[in-house]
């Protein structure tokens, strides 16, 4: 029971990016092309409400469901990584038009050949867990 | 009703996703999907061939429920809150389209000229899905995260290393849709 209410914040995630249109291959080129405000205004709003509220977390010093101070974690700061990671996985954004998430919800959507988009991207987490002691970061 | 069924403009989804990111911090976790496929790897035992994949995967099993919800949520939003409009590209894109061969989208949220199980083993369908995804899924964990985690959860939290990373996005994806997609498609 403890799990339910992550996988209903999943279920609402999933009809909003395929309300929004977010999963589409479409749209994720119109996007690369400035085509579109679209995906621009999507993420855009998001991250302007985002800032806001972390800033409302971080300063009123809200809690958790458990009690507990909402901890926020700073990401790792690696400049090299940040950027060449970034890079190939733009590449692959543009390729396959779905980040991750977009990748499971297409699933749900019924276009069960992104299962083949999923296993490749798994393979692509285990090589980089291979690699990663020998990769610049 | 007729506004639930339409596709939901931005000023709604974007805020909708921020609301996301706060219900996950709200729950003591992040909002970062990629790290569902780090996970995988490490129940599949990935943990015995790379320590990357050596840690206790079982803290990290409310985001693989997490990903079930959206996969439900995909599931519930085609085929109970969705009517038969279609994805209104600009004029501008679907002419950039058709110089690749890419037909004017009709309900498919994807080309099915690309994406279908008949194009898999052919050069196209290997360079978009198994190598498109094998980028997708190398380089988020490579940057240290996706579009949720950096940016939105790390541009959100003001992360210098979430705005390069994002930065990094759009320099990969314009190569992509600039010279590789021309090349390969025109």
């Amino acid at each position: 029971m403890k799990f339910l209410k992550f996988l209903i914040t999943g279920v609402f995630f999933g009809i909003v990016l395929t309300k929004g249109q977010v999963i589409s291959w479409y749209r994720i080129q119109e996007m690369f092309l400035f085509d579109s405000f679209h995906m621009y205004g999507v993420i855009g709003s998001a991250v302007a409400l985002g800032i806001i509220v972390i800033q409302l977390i971080k300063r009123r010093e809200l809690k958790s469901i458990n009690g507990e101070k909402i901890n926020i974690p700073d990401k790792d700061n690696k400049i090299i990584s940040s950027l060449i990671g970034g890079i190939i996985f733009g590449l692959g954004w543009s390729f396959t038009g779905a980040c991750p998430g977009p990748i499971f919800i297409l699933i749900g959507n019924g276009m069960y050949i992104f299962i083949v988009v999923l296993i490749s991207a798994l393979v692509g987490t285990f090589t980089y867990g291979i690699l990663k002691s020998r990769l610049p970061h | 009703m007729d506004q639930i069924l339409a596709p939901w403009p931005w000023f709604v989804v974007g805020p909708l996703i921020t609301l996301v990111m706060f219900i996950m911090l709200y729950f003591g976790r992040t909002f970062a999907i990629s790290s569902s496929l780090r996970t995988v790897c490490a129940i599949g035992g990935a943990g015995k061939i790379a320590g990357f994949f050596k840690y206790d995967w079982r803290s990290q099993i409310w985001n693989l429920v997490f990903i079930g919800g959206t996969i439900i949520g995909g599931f519930i939003a085609s085929n109970y809150l969705s009517d038969d409009s279609h994805i209104i590209l600009s004029r501008s894109t679907i002419e950039t389209l058709a110089d690749w061969s890419i037909s004017e989208p009709t309900k498919a949220l994807v080309p099915t000229e690309i994406f279908s199980w008949d194009s898999l083993f052919t050069l196209n369908g290997i360079i978009f899905m198994i190598l498109g995804g094998f980028l997708v899924g190398f380089g988020a964990r490579y940057a240290g995260g996706c579009t949720s985690g950096h940016a939105i959860s790390g541009l959100s939290n003001l992360q210098v290393p979430s705005l390069i990373a994002v930065v990094g996005f759009f320099i990969g994806g314009m190569i992509t849709t600039y010279f590789l997609l021309p090349f390969i498609l025109g």
